[in-house]
């Protein structure tokens, strides 16, 4: 008996072993990911560059102010009524000649999409970037059904290609640089279709264009292609997908049959809504005043583009955001991936660090509402940022990640304690009791000078006993001084004086 | 249940908070619609900013957009364009003057015959100056989606009363002509940032955008 490698029987490359929610702790990813200087200083290079072009071309916009607070309330607008809004929605693709399916979680969506794609008896789809499609591991769902799903976007291709997970939510290869993805392309593209040429240069206009000739074909015969939307307008049931290579207008052109996964939270009210955040998104995204292509497409046109239209809207935990006030301004977010980008921390460690589709500052904090706090990495999320508030500054929908963080916070701490009392409500009190009155505090200084003492320690106040020991254990305390200001000032000044 | 009912029940009982019905009292967007943007000179704008992208822009009179159109393709080294159904016949003309093939598109060329033929040469519906944006609407000078996707090079006329400010005033003008046209918005050639984040021309789309700007 011959035994087959399984990865032999794959129709597309395999990601890495094991799943993101069973990663551990952010903490220890991060650990690890720090000793990767290669992965820094490729990070440093691209997320300092895309900095300075959103800086420069956000300056030329006189009111962004006004635009962002503009977002801010249209999508506020539309999350508080979102049934309402998602019925028009569903109406107007209906009426544009498209067909609308319901899901309300991962497995249901990827069921629905395998069921249009068998339908057509198409054994392969070319895809649109899309992170809704990420977030519910619709490929995979695919390979295990035998249809092969084609990433087209080029960042995905090196991913797909490269065994690898995304890392960014606009540019999911940001992790790697020109030389390793040269490598990739010769290594891999041959197996799965037209081979990157001989003469290939690690120069990102000649990988641009081994790209180029490895997914022609493709775009050519696919019959199905599936994307995302970065918009669906209620009132005309119009979808927008913002894009610069022109793969995505290849996939919603080509085929015969599109079908489209969107979150439920992607709808805006009306078509004239676009003039806000069409302004907003490019510049916050890639830093320029448009992208190279954006397509609008309303259900279906005869004798243009595909003639059999599917709309997936997808739940998927979006509506257990939406259910806390205190966690549904996360649902505005646009992923224009700005946060990352400005983000201190995200630019040390990385995006797999967080162990999510969703990385960085919005990651920490989309991705512990959509899944629930029960794994060891989405308890770890909410801290897995500095607090520094950079990312509320650059956020095009003015989403308050640093106040949710916090908010998160509390939530993580309340379920490890499990109704135990706290620690921290006793010292507040003591405090409390210790700055009431003059004669208390005199008391606590004394009392903390003899510990010091006693202790033998001069000039700092290192690990101390438990239940202090966790949160010493990584601060210092100057030493409490031999004579307290109060003693000082009764030795030295006049009876008048005082 | 449906998985229709069951979403909308989930978003009702999320919402409970909210108890004005009306989402245009409930929470007021404090912004005015289709404002254009000030600038010195509009077709200036648009001319500078979409040759920012590295597309090729020429400005002309009118009368002089079919031997324009006829330069540019030859300079382009374009051997065979297509034409939609719809197009201005006196630019068309050119294109034939020029000793380019003129493919039209009746009955619709297949995928691989699209790929084989250079050019394509198409009118457009709106400019947007701030952002050098070109869109189409896909009218009949214009053709479907795919003519102006598939060749590798896309020769655009844009005419001066097209041109507007910015996208608010854009987004108006294709709101009120819009009905259920698809929409394709064109800034510069094809392009990706996606290695190391810097941007580079030509990927999937057209890699050759040649623009003429007729006054």
């Amino acid at each position: 008996m011959t035994v087959t490698d399984p990865a032999a029987r794959r129709l597309t490359p395999a990601p890495p072993s094991g799943t993101l929610i069973g990663m551990p702790a952010f903490p220890a990813n991060a650990r690890a990911q720090l000793d990767n200087p290669q992965l820094r200083s490729n990070l440093r290079k691209a997320t300092g560059t895309i900095r300075a072009k959103r800086t420069a071309h956000v300056a030329e916009v006189a009111e962004w102010e006004d635009l962002r607070l503009a977002a801010e309330a249209i999508k506020n607008r539309t999350l508080r009524h979102l049934d309402t809004y998602l019925m028009q929605l569903e109406e107007s693709l209906q009426r544009a000649g498209a067909t609308v399916h319901w899901a309300r979680d991962a497995e249901e969506a990827n069921r629905i999409v395998v069921g249009l794609v068998r339908a057509k008896g198409a054994d392969e789809v070319v895809k649109v970037k899309s992170m809704a499609t990420q977030e519910i591991e619709l490929n995979e769902a695919l390979e295990e059904a035998g249809i092969a799903a084609w990433e087209t976007d080029l960042a995905e291709l090196i991913v797909q290609l490269g065994h690898d997970r995304p890392s960014h939510i606009l540019v999911p290869a940001i992790h790697r640089n020109r030389s390793e993805v040269k490598e990739i392309f010769e290594r891999e593209m041959h197996q799965y279709g037209t081979p990157a040429p001989d003469t290939l240069t690690d120069e990102p206009a000649d990988l641009a264009g081994a790209a180029r000739r490895h997914l022609r074909e493709k775009f050519l015969r696919a019959k199905v292609a599936v994307s995302g939307a970065n918009f669906a307008i209620a009132e005309t049931g119009t979808l927008v997908v913002v894009e610069s290579e022109g793969n995505g207008r290849m996939c919603l052109t080509l085929p015969e049959t599109l079908i489209s996964v969107v979150g439920i939270e992607k709808t805006l009210p009306t078509f004239a809504d676009l003039e806000v955040f069409l302004r907003l998104l490019p510049r916050s995204s890639t830093g320029e005043r448009m992208n190279p292509y954006t397509s609008m497409w309303t259900g279906v046109t005869p004798g243009d583009g595909p003639q059999d239209v599917h709309v997936v809207l997808v739940d998927n935990g979006r509506t257990k955001v939406l259910a806390d006030p205190e966690g549904r301004p996360a649902l505005r977010c646009i992923r224009c991936s700005a946060c990352l980008n400005i983000c201190p921390v995200y630019e040390r460690v990385g995006g797999h660090a967080y162990g999510s589709v969703y990385p960085g500052p919005i990651g920490a904090v989309l991705t512990p509402q959509l899944r629930g706090i029960g794994s060891d990495i989405d308890k770890s999320l909410p801290y897995a940022s500095t607090l520094c508030g950079a990312c509320f500054e650059v956020c095009p929908v003015r989403i308050p990640i640093p106040d949710m963080l916090v908010h998160l916070r509390h939530k993580v701490a309340d379920k490890k304690r499990r109704g135990r009392p706290r620690l921290e409500p006793t010292v507040m009190a003591a405090g409390s009791w210790a700055f009431s009155d003059h004669t208390h505090l005199e008391k606590v200084e004394g009392l903390a000078r003899i510990a010091a003492t006693v202790m033998g320690r001069t000039t700092h106040l290192g690990p101390l006993p438990w239940p202090a020991a966790p949160w010493t254990n990584a601060r210092d305390l100057p030493m409490p001084p031999r004579e307290s200001f109060r003693a000082w000032w009764k030795k030295n000044r006049s009876e008048e004086e005082q | 249940m449906s998985a229709r009912a069951e979403v909308l029940g989930r978003i009702g009982r999320a919402l409970a908070d909210v108890t004005t019905v009306d989402p245009v009292a409930d929470v007021p967007v404090g912004w005015q619609y289709g404002r254009p943007t000030p600038m010195p000179d509009v077709l200036t704008q648009f001319a500078e900013r979409t040759a920012d992208y590295k597309a090729t822009v020429r400005r002309v009179p009118a009368a002089d957009v079919p031997a324009t159109i006829a330069e540019l393709l030859t300079g382009a080294g374009v051997s065979s364009v297509v034409v939609p159904s719809g197009l201005e016949a006196a630019w068309r003309a050119a294109v034939e003057g020029a000793g380019v093939v003129v493919h039209g598109d009746e009955p619709p060329l297949s995928h691989e015959e699209l790929n084989r033929i250079d050019g394509v040469v198409t009118a457009a519906a709106v400019g947007v100056a701030e952002t050098g944006t070109i869109v189409l609407d896909h009218g009949p000078d214009q053709g479907r989606r795919a003519l102006t996707l598939v060749p590798d090079t896309h020769l655009v006329v844009v005419t001066a009363s097209q041109v507007v400010s910015d996208v608010p005033e854009a987004v108006v003008r294709l709101g009120v002509a819009g009905g259920s046209n698809p929409l394709t918005w064109i800034s510069g050639p094809s392009a990706t940032s996606d290695i190391e984040l810097s941007r580079v021309e030509g990927v999937h789309g057209p890699r050759t955008l040649l623009v003429v700007l007729a006054e």
